[in-house]
């Protein structure tokens, strides 16, 4: 329930905290999305009592045990059914999911693509660190070609699911992008948060254990120039003079995708360079399938458009069929072809 | 049990009827309509005062080749003017619609019972489709039986004429012509069957008359054609039953009728999350049509998510259900124990049908109950409770709703296909006669604190709902300390938490078991569960009618078990365990009670007949 929702107390993100102690590895990921996610909640105007964290399996679905919320450690992948029993049963409670890579995408991709595809109002909080943590470091659904695991010694073949692009496919009508160590990264979850539906974020989690600095080419300072932040209105620009040059994002209009031009002087529109139209499915799908290198990292926001949710339409339909009918179990029963059995036989 | 047709040839008959029941069997292809026909029948027989049974048989083909032996579809009615309990063993009638059918069900026959065959059916490419060398109406293999060819599909053609309907949608009419002709045989009356086409055919009246007049045509050649005196209306006297308001009920329909009694006895909304399974989807359709009551459902996006949401309502305070079948229930199993991990509310019904893994869809079997009662990772143990007709359903939904809510544990009631789709006279119960079982959520910090996995005198866990002010807390699959819940791996919280779950199930309030037929102490007990009820029933029946210390003894509680029912089972001099299944109750009685229990199994899709029963009840007698 992202909008309507009245402040009833002002919180801090200390009460966002419980008495559990942090259980994962030090200098995990996990730990600044949480300090995130517990600073961000205040500033949203969120209340413990109503808000819900439901996870599947993994090391992000832990998230849950740290917030002084209700809180729903589920099974692996399921946690999107589970949201969705819990926010078609109380709609006014404000539900997030917190998953994997694994968790959302392997084991759970169906039921992930069905909530996306439903719009139930909710946000999704992917952390992908391109492999299997809790399990000691098998390859995940996300992780590159050639990446070698346990179970991969030889290097991973199958190409990589691209999270963002699935969500899309699936419908979304929010999808964003951050990383755990960033100071955007509140930002986006407020986006999220108002934004009604579900709300798809992809958060780059560094698994400082099985598959560190997996993303360092874009989340390092040194390397912030491939970070491309997506504001609405404003020009697809990044890079500095200081790292080589400002560059920006264009359209080849003869064969339809992107490109990566230089802004000379800064006139961005003397390069072509595209303004952010966060409601603009295709360019929503040319963003998120840009490769990284050639390209740089797209982040933020990268598509809005919001669309009736599924819980809001179940609630209208249960409405409307009940309208003018009063609920009598008796007649119900009754329902249909009845006949009476006197003492002396049937009648009609 | 079916015996000889009575004729009625003097109005005295009519004033003091015979005891009796009669079996009917209609088979054709899948196409032909036969389960409408036996349905409509099965009506005017209720409406005739006759107690009956039924029990669908039909392929899992939607629209199977025509005119193939597995594209048979058949529909058997037992009535009769004696308590019946059965769908009756072997028919007295057989109404063949092509040779197929006559193939398929030919050899169930009664000997000497009436066969009544379209032969306008019968021809070469038909034959040759049921594997038929020779035409078995011409070539005498049909001695043993009394064979009344009739050429239906041409005498509806004639009938429905007037309509101008195409040859093909004039055929389809011939189950409403052989109606007829059974409601002519039966003496029943044609009114409600004339209403009913009415309304169903409201918006193309020329069906409705169509189908009337092939309805009137069917009547009318019994009334009038002289066959050589097989064809006799025979009236089956009304069975005595208690007086009150009576309709026909599915098993499936029972079971819905059920939970929304249970939720509203919990004082509950009703959150169902199904996914389309044969025959356990029946439940959601009656459900979908009840949200006025506070029902919700959700068709989900596979079975697993259909549990999952179903949890995830009892987590935020409504009652959650799902349904299924073996399959379906297989893959819930992991959901199945995160509720009893969390200890949440849950309903379960599983409509077993023949396994394993795909198995026979639409054929029934009892042969899930290992996996309810022991089918889980870890020690997970839950109540299970079984249905042993549709009317019974109705009970055993509102009991696994009192048992979820008032234990905060996931409860499985099983019922099978043959509860699910067949029909009987049920008396309307009046729902202030049930005792309201309401739930309190826990709304505020207790005194000495708030702990979620606090015990009450049942063992239950608080229930909280998300949105209520102070009482935030955390669950998950994860061993739980107690108390707290907070996670907690340490070795003497597992074995406390194992003995509590283990101890909570145990300790449901379960009634004593009673004695169906007979009494503690006889020579014999034939012990059931479930959908055998009838064909034990009768069988025990006639046994006691023959001098012999037969009891029945069936059982709805199958975990944990009525508390007297280890005592019960030794008072005995022998028992024996009819299932449709190879002995998986029988295991059951003989782990709990070291009791020797004795098999008597059947896994043919098909129920049991009173036959089989009563030549057990015989061998063990001997």
């Amino acid at each position: 329930m992202n909008q309507i929702t009245p402040i009833a107390r002002a919180t801090t993100p200390k009460d966002w905290e419980t008495d559990q102690e942090v259980r994962w590895c030090p200098g995990c990921g996990d730990y600044a999305i949480l300090k995130a996610v517990q600073r961000t909640m205040p500033e949203i105007g969120a209340t413990p009592e109503n808000t819900v964290f439901v996870s599947g399996i993994g090391c992000s679905s832990r998230f849950p045990y740290y917030m002084e919320t209700y809180g729903f450690h589920t099974i692996h992948g399921r946690a999107p059914a589970v949201a969705t029993g819990v926010k078609l049963a109380n709609p006014d409670l404000d539900v997030w999911i917190i998953t994997g890579d694994g968790d959302a995408l392997s084991i759970g991709g169906n039921h992930t693509f069905h909530l996306i595809r439903r719009n139930l109002d909710c946000q999704v909080l992917l952390f992908n660190n391109e492999i299997y943590g809790l399990t000691k470091g098998q390859y995940s659904p996300t992780s590159a070609v050639g990446t070698r695991s346990p179970s991969t010694p030889y290097g991973s073949v199958d190409r990589p699911a691209q999270a963002c692009a699935f969500a899309l496919g699936a419908g979304a009508r929010f999808v964003a992008r951050a990383y755990d160590v960033s100071k955007d990264l509140s930002s986006v979850l407020k986006a999220a948060h108002g934004h009604r539906g579900t709300s798809f974020v992809e958060i780059f989690q560094n698994c400082i254990v099985y598959n560190a600095d997996v993303f360092a080419g874009f989340t390092e300072k040194a390397n912030a120039h491939h970070q491309l932040w997506l504001n609405n209105g404003e020009p697809m620009l990044f890079g500095s003079d200081k790292s080589g040059g400002v560059k920006g994002i264009a359209l080849d209009r003869d064969r339809l995708e992107l490109k990566v031009v230089d802004v000379v002087g800064g006139d961005w529109q003397a390069a072509g360079v595209l303004v952010h139209d966060v409601t603009n499915r295709s360019i929503a799908h040319m963003l998120v399938e840009m490769p990284f290198g050639p390209f740089p990292m797209a982040l933020g926001v990268l598509y809005e458009d919001p669309s009736p949710t599924f819980e809001a339409a179940v609630m209208a339909q249960n409405a409307s069929a009940s309208e003018g009918k009063t609920p009598d179990l008796g007649k119900l029963l009754k329902k249909g072809q009845t006949w009476q059995v006197e003492k002396d036989g049937p009648s009609l | 049990m079916a015996t000889a047709v009575t004729e009625i040839s003097t109005p005295e008959s009519l004033a003091n009827p015979p005891s009796q029941s009669v079996v009917v069997r209609f088979a054709g292809d899948s196409g032909d309509g036969m389960q409408l026909t036996g349905g409509q029948f099965t009506l005017s027989t209720a409406l005739a005062g006759n107690d009956l049974a039924t029990f669908p048989d039909f392929p899992a083909e939607i629209r199977a080749p025509q005119g193939t032996l597995f594209g048979v579809s058949a529909f058997q009615i037992n009535f009769g003017s004696d308590e019946i309990d059965t769908a009756g063993d072997a028919p007295d009638v057989l109404v063949a619609m092509n040779p197929a059918a006559l193939k398929t069900n030919v050899s169930a026959l009664k000997l000497g019972g009436l066969i009544i065959a379209d032969v306008g059916e019968f021809n070469e490419r038909n034959l040759a489709k049921a594997k038929y060398d020779a035409n078995p109406l011409e070539d005498g293999s049909l001695a043993k039986w009394q064979l009344v060819p009739i050429n239906i599909s041409q005498l509806t053609l004639e009938a429905v004429k007037p309509f101008g309907l195409g040859n093909k949608e004039a055929l389809r009419c011939k189950n409403m012509w052989t109606l007829g002709l059974a409601l002519w045989m039966f003496d029943r009356d044609r009114k409600p069957l004339v209403d009913w086409l009415n309304a169903k055919f409201a918006k193309k009246p020329e069906l409705a008359e169509a189908n009337i007049a092939a309805l009137n045509a069917g009547h009318a050649y019994g009334e009038t054609v002289e066959i050589g005196g097989q064809l006799r209306q025979s009236h089956v006297a009304p069975a005595p039953v208690s007086p009150g308001l009576y309709r026909t009920m599915t098993g499936a329909e029972a079971v819905a009728y059920g939970l929304v009694a249970g939720a509203q006895l919990a004082g509950l909304k009703m959150f169902f999350g199904g996914y389309p399974i044969t025959p356990a989807s029946s439940i959601l359709h009656y459900l979908s049509g009840l949200k006025e009551y506070g029902v919700t459902t959700f068709q989900a996006e596979d079975e697993i998510a259909a549990i999952a949401a179903a949890i995830g309502a009892s987590y935020a305070g409504s009652l959650g259900v799902t349904s299924s079948s073996g399959p379906g229930i297989a893959l819930k199993t992991e959901a199945i124990g995160l509720a009893i991990m969390t200890e949440l509310p849950l309903v379960i019904i599983n409509s077993q049908r023949g396994g394993p893994s795909t198995g026979l869809p639409t054929k029934t079997e009892q042969s899930d109950l290992y996996q309810a009662v022991y089918g889980r990772n870890g020690d997970a143990p839950l109540p299970v409770i079984a249905a042993r007709s549709p009317g019974d359903a109705f009970e055993c939904a509102i009991e696994a709703c009192r048992i979820a809510t008032q234990y905060m544990t996931p409860v499985m009631l099983l019922t099978d296909g043959y509860i699910a789709n067949a029909a009987e006279p049920w008396k309307v119960p009046d729902i202030v006669d049930y005792d309201p079982f309401p739930v309190s959520f826990l709304e505020e910090v207790p005194e000495g604190g708030f702990r979620p996995y606090a015990r009450d005198n049942h063992l239950a866990r608080p229930w909280v709902k998300p949105g209520t002010p102070g009482l935030m807390h955390r669950i998950g699959g994860i061993e739980k300390a107690q108390g707290t819940g907070n996670i907690d791996y340490s070795p003497a919280n597992h074995q406390a938490m194992t003995d509590t779950r283990s101890n909570k199930v145990l300790g449901v309030n379960v009634p004593d078991q009673e004695v169906q037929l007979g009494e503690a102490g006889d020579t014999l007990a034939v012990v059931g569960w479930g959908s055998t009820f009838g064909p034990i029933h009768q069988a025990v029946r006639r046994a006691r009618a023959r001098g012999l210390k037969v009891a029945h003894v069936h059982v709805r509680h199958i975990w944990p078990t009525p508390a007297n029912l280890g005592e019960l089972l030794h008072s005995f001099g022998k028992v024996i365990v009819p299932e449709m299944n190879t002995g998986q109750f029988k295991t059951l009685l003989r782990d709990q009670f070291l009791v020797d229990a004795r098999p008597l199994n059947k896994v043919s899709g098909q129920p049991f007949t009173i036959a089989e029963i009563e030549a057990a009840i015989a061998e063990h007698l001997a």
